[in-house]
């Protein structure tokens, strides 16, 4: 901060007293005056959109409010219920609104508890891939040549594995790793790894574009003549002009972050089957649709489509909001 | 030209000895291979005798190298699991892979791309908006809930399709195809759709915001000013000027594509490349793993480097960058 | 059906003409979940294999339909002392490739399956020396008395000396072979009723009936395809679809679709499995617990305690639906030594589990982690869960960890030093004899004498380990039997495994045909009968 307003004092402009409260009102002005907020409101199916993973997210943080039983404590669970379909249909059982899985698990609360895994994976890949693909952009699109060179052979190579196959490879190595005691509490960290380590290569190849035309601006020059810290400056004006691809690469990458933990679970990598995420419950589910017991496949199934379809359409929207070329 | 080629080709040779390493050194930890070659009844001492024999005691940076020359010259050594040479095992394999996965791909394009075209003309229009609705649907779904889904309904429901396998194959030379068979085509259906979902969504959706670039250029609106019908402008300039990206970017996906088929080649059964390699990840089978890691990395070098030649070539003015949008999951 | 017999393209319409197929030709085609990894007769210690080479190959003696022992290529297999056994080779017995079957491709067989590539050495070295009569006579020496040593050879199978010589296959497949690996891996040449004409390892494996076979079997089946798929759902499917005869294993709750679908039954028996649940006896300090500085189940309460919290009929009503067989034992009613009055399971009693858990310290529990498999036994995860959740109830936290298994295997193993404080395991006796369940299970561990391989909780009763060398070499039927159920009393007291259940063979077949299904899972194509 000291250094950001000495930069702007230097510069011959005021230090503008501006709390962080201002800001946030400022922010908050903005927003709703910005073209964003208005093109959000003019689409419907955004607005759906929005409510219905508003909706999924504030269940899963509540989980524990919000669901019938937790079905992740088996103390609660008995066998006896297992396979009751939903509670509308013959053999129902009213604690039971969406019926019970193999375990005897309520499919209404592990659906519920299951999105939360879903998401806390999805989210923290995302949020882990962007931080490596940001720095890693802004090195390399900053310091150019041999570092530059080595940083997108690497996100060469990396594309070269589709996120599946590399997070097979990265759990393999997890697994080799670490201390086998540790496998279960880390299992979950390996898969937020698995999965966002394969996202970064987009983040990194966007900022690196902006951060090379940034670079070479006579400011910057300037700066960097003057022995300023011109990364500072970079920072600066790189950021704020790429949050907004970045923001679409994000929502996308959620998406597709959840859609590889289910597909990673089909794949039998995913997390225990006692604490399952939407793509484990699919995953089991799978195993009774010919015996009939379709509600056990079908109502995650659901979810999670509706979810991924939500995120989609937001990452969609944002994208066509933020693209000025086609307003 | 000619340091630029030298330099790509290192480049290449790098990321190949890095793939090997990566492939080398997850595969030395997964597991213990000893185990899949033998029955419960062998004993320690006949367990001990086979580590030896397959040099698992050696240091790893040894068997590294061993795996590194080897791999060059083409042997892959021989599948635990199998008992066969593995080089053996991926040729026999490849054809069924190949094939899928180009089919897809084509499947993807020719079904892709019309539908870019028609989103793009008709933005706001009820058609188009049902289009994305369903490509958006379509990258919602898990492959392998779709492939499930289209064996319940087609396979067991309908009974029209077969609901795994390849058919009836014929062999021409070392290739086998199913592609010359009614069976073979039949079988390829369900499998080659599962597949194509994913890049065609990925297209129609490419083709669609190239179209509205182009559209905005003046190039275009010129071309609209000279009184063109609207039919010429839209597929003789537009979209031929959308087209180069896209096939860049289709061809890039191709490595993608194939290494994606590991799930769709579960899910139905594909004696191709992709369910060899989950076997062979389930089985611990270390040499298939490994050589199936560095084929998958050498397609995509092989590709990229083709392509940055390509473009070094029409244009040296264009900074080359690699590769197109990107992986998906 | 027409996708099978639809012959190569060029000619499409002529294949049209050939599909149909010609009059008494019987095609048989079904799928297992696992692949056929080697041809070679000697390459692989595993059930499906070794039930798979039956076809092609054959022992001198030999199961029936109902698994009795039988002579086979043996025309007569007597003791004639404590170490001696005298074998007679049937006359006019031939290969598939036309060569007689003498007492020299016995003795060759028997070397190869002692050479290096082997997994057949535990049972080729019951042997000690093989000595030639005539052509069809030969004496087996042993080097300790041995009464069930006609069972112990059951799986080892008859080679062709001259073939092999011929085609440089004189050594059982190695891993580091020559240019095709090695020939018998991918090629066969036995005396059995089928010879392979296409092996796609990995892909499918085809069979045509061999006209030479020196005895008359139930089977029609002129053509039998063999295709391994690993999806449950995709094998299922392809028999709902009439594209294959016959699939194993269907999962259980699978059973009814297959009942009211038209043209398909399951078919289901007891399987000679026991799938049970052991612990970790000898470490001072569980690997995957959190209680430190004592090892919970050197007490017996606790074991017991575990005992009486499992409840078996819950398992098998939801998770098995139906199809299992609670058990007390940790051998099957199938095999040699099984005592039905013994075969009780302890009282599913969570008050008394509490209780027993509390009397040894534990009142609030404890919380460990659990090993399982779950690509092995039939529904073996979901038993697992099943078993963590009735272990919630009385206060012990079990965290699952489901591997395949590989990897499984790769850690509770021997290998591995047996890694693992509670696991879940399943156990067939090779020999269909309680003693090849003693030995390896029971036993205290201990690697010179070989004993208590598989005992992967390391569960020790001195008077259990001095009884199974006993039992062995016991030729007293009445003694044995004794002795066998002395072990299984003092085992069952002090709870050194707990037995779950036997599971149940789950096939599923078209009505298009008729198969035997045998208790160790086995398809015997002697028995498959095309309508």
């Amino acid at each position: 901060m000291a250094v950001e307003a000495a930069a702007m004092a230097e510069r011959g402009g005021e230090v503008p007293d501006l709390s962080l409260w201002r800001r946030t009102i400022d922010l908050l002005q903005r927003a709703r005056d910005s073209d964003i907020w208005y093109s959000f409101k003019r689409s419907p199916i955004t607005i759906v959109a929005a409510a219905v993973t508003a909706v999924i997210i504030l269940s899963a943080l509540f989980a524990s409010w919000v669901a019938p039983h937790n079905p992740f404590d088996l103390a609660t669970i008995d066998l006896m219920n297992a396979s009751i379909p939903p509670a509308w249909m013959a053999d129902g059982d009213t604690r039971f609104l969406l019926g019970t899985d193999d375990q005897g698990r309520g499919i209404l609360s592990t659906i519920i508890f299951g999105a939360r895994i879903s998401l806390g994976v999805g989210f923290a890949s995302v949020v882990f891939a962007l931080i490596v693909g940001v720095g890693l952009g802004l090195i390399s699109g900053y310091v150019g040549g041999t570092v530059d060179a080595v940083i997108m052979r690497i996100a060469d190579i990396q594309l070269s594995f589709p996120a599946i196959l590399l997070a097979l490879l990265v759990d393999g190595v997890a697994r080799g790793l670490l201390p086998r005691e540790t496998h279960d509490e880390l299992a979950i960290y390996v898969l937020v790894f698995s999965i966002g380590i394969s996202g970064w290569v987009q983040y990194a190849r966007t900022v690196r574009g902006s951060t090379l035309v940034e670079k070479n601006k006579e400011y910057v020059q300037a700066a960097r003549v003057i022995g300023r810290p011109a990364i500072l400056i970079i920072l600066r004006h790189v950021l704020p002009n790429v949050m907004g691809p970045v923001m679409v690469i994000a929502t996308i990458h959620l998406a597709l972050a959840i859609i590889t933990e289910a597909t990673l679970s089909f794949l039998g990598v995913g997390v225990s089957p006692t604490e399952p995420s939407l793509g484990t419950l699919i995953n089991v589910g799978q195993d009774y649709l010919f015996s009939g017991e379709w509600w056990i496949a079908l109502f995650p199934g659901a979810v999670l489509a509706i979810l991924v379809l939500a995120v989609n359409l937001l990452g969609d929207w944002l994208r066509d909001a933020l693209n000025p070329k086609l307003r | 030209m000619f340091a630029f080629i030298i330099r790509r080709l290192l480049q290449s040779v790098l990321v190949m000895l890095t793939v090997a390493l990566i492939a080398f050194a997850l595969f030395r930890f997964v597991g213990d291979p000893i185990n899949n070659l033998v029955g419960q009844d062998t004993t320690l001492q006949d367990r001990q005798k086979l580590r030896e024999t397959l040099g698992l005691n050696d240091s790893v940076v040894v068997q590294y190298w061993r795996y590194v020359v080897n791999t060059a010259k083409g042997d892959f050594g021989y599948s635990y699991m199998h008992r066969r040479p593995v080089k053996t095992m991926l040729l026999e394999r490849m054809p069924a892979t190949l094939e899928l996965s180009i089919i897809s791909i084509l499947l993807a394009l020719f079904i892709g791309v019309p539908m870019g075209v028609y989103t793009s003309l008709r933005r706001d229009g009820f058609l188009a908006k049902i289009f994305m609705s369903i490509s958006l649907i379509g990258i919602s779904l898990p492959t392998f809930l779709i492939g499930i889904m289209l064996i319940l309904l087609f396979g067991v429901i309908l009974r029209w399709l077969p609901t795994f396998g390849r058919g009836e194959v014929v062999a021409l030379g070392t290739w086998t195809t199913g592609l010359l068979t009614v069976s073979g085509l039949k079988a390829l259906i369900m499998p080659a759709i599962t597949l194509a979902l994913f890049q065609m969504t990925l297209i129609m959706r490419l083709v669609r915001s190239e179209m509205l670039e182009v559209l905005r250029t003046d190039y275009i609106k010129f071309a609209r000013a000279r009184g063109l019908s609207n039919r010429a402008v839209n597929f003789g300039h537009a979209l031929k000027n959308t087209l180069v990206p896209v096939i860049t970017i289709t061809g890039l996906q191709l490595g993608s594509v194939i290494a994606f088929a590991i799930i769709t080649e579960s899910v139905f059964q594909w004696p191709g490349m992709g369910r060899m390699f989950i076997e062979a990840v389930a089985d611990v089978d270390i040499p298939v793993m490994a050589a199936y890691l560095c084929l998958i990395a050498l397609f995509f070098v092989v590709i990229n480097l083709i392509v940055d030649l390509l473009y070094y070539a029409v244009d040296p003015r264009l900074r080359v960058d690699g590769g197109g949008s990107g992986g998906h999951g | 059906m027409q996708w099978k017999a639809t012959a190569i393209a060029g000619a499409l319409a002529a294949a049209t003409l050939m599909a149909a197929p010609t009059a008494g030709a019987k095609e048989f085609s079904w799928a297992f979940q696992g692949n056929l990894q080697s041809l070679d007769p000697h390459g692989l210690f595993e059930t499906f294999t070794i039930g798979f080479h039956g076809n092609l190959y054959e022992p001198l003696i030999g199961y029936d339909d109902k698994m009795n022992v039988v002579p086979m290529l043996a025309e007569s297999f007597t003791q004639t002392d404590a170490n001696t056994w005298r074998a007679k080779l049937r006359a006019g017995v031939k290969f598939h490739s036309g060569n007689d079957l003498t007492t020299d491709d016995f003795i060759f067989s028997w070397k190869r399956a002692l050479t290096e590539g082997s997994d057949m050495k535990v049972p080729a070295r019951k042997i000690k020396e093989i000595k030639k009569i005539d052509d069809l006579t030969f004496d087996i020496i042993t080097s300790n008395p041995n009464p069930i040593l006609p069972r112990s050879l059951l799986i080892l199978y008859v080679m062709d000396k001259e073939w092999s010589v011929a085609h440089k296959t004189e050594a059982a497949t190695n891993l580091k072979g020559g240019e095709e690996g090695n020939f018998a891996n991918l090629n066969a040449n036995g005396t059995g009723p089928f010879m392979v004409t296409e092996h796609a390892a990995g892909v499918k494996t085809v069979l045509k009936r061999f006209d030479g076979y020196w005895r008359n079997i139930a089977s029609n089946v002129t053509k039998a395809t063999f295709t391994p798929i690993s999806q449950d759902a995709t094998r299922v499917a392809a028999l709902l679809s009439g594209e294959l005869d016959m699939v194993y294993p269907v999962p259980v709750q699978d059973w009814q679709r297959l009942t009211d679908a038209p043209g398909v039954q399951p078919l289901a028996g007891p399987e000679a499995r026991t799938i049970f649940l052991g612990f970790d006896q000898v470490r001072d300090e569980l690997l995957y617990s959190d209680v430190k500085g004592k090892n919970p189940f050197k007490d017996v309460r606790v074991r017991e305690a575990f005992a009486h919290a499992i409840n078996v009929e819950a398992i098998k009503k939801k998770v098995m639906r139906d199809a299992s067989f609670p058990t007390g034992l940790m051998v099957a009613p199938q095999i040699g030594g099984f005592v039905p009055e013994m075969n009780t399971h302890w009282a599913y009693d969570t008050d008394k589990a509490k209780k027993l858990l509390a009397a040894a310290g534990y009142p609030n529990g404890f919380s460990l982690t659990m090993d399982c498999p779950n690509d092995r036994y039939v529904n073996d995860e979901k038993i697992c869960q099943a078993a963590a959740a009735m272990l919630a109830r009385v206060g012990v936290k079990v965290k699952v960890l489901a591997q395949t298994k590989s990897k499984y295997f790769g850690k509770v193993l021997s290998q591995n030093n047996y890694d693992t404080s509670f696991y879940l395991l399943g156990w067939t006796p090779g020999t269909m004899d309680a003693h090849q369940a003693i030995e390896p299970l029971m036993a205290c561990r201990t690697k010179e004498k070989g004993r208590g391989l598989f005992n992967l909780g390391g569960y020790c009763n001195e008077r259990i380990y001095a009884l199974a060398p006993m039992i062995e070499s016991e030729t007293d039927q009445a003694k044995r039997a004794a002795m066998i159920r002395e072990v299984f009393k003092i085992h069952q007291d002090e709870v050194g495994h707990i037995p779950l259940h036997q599971q149940p063979l789950s096939w599923g077949v078209s009505d298009r045909v008729t198969v035997n299904q045998r208790p160790d899972n086995v398809l015997d194509l002697r028995y498959v009968v095309v309508k």
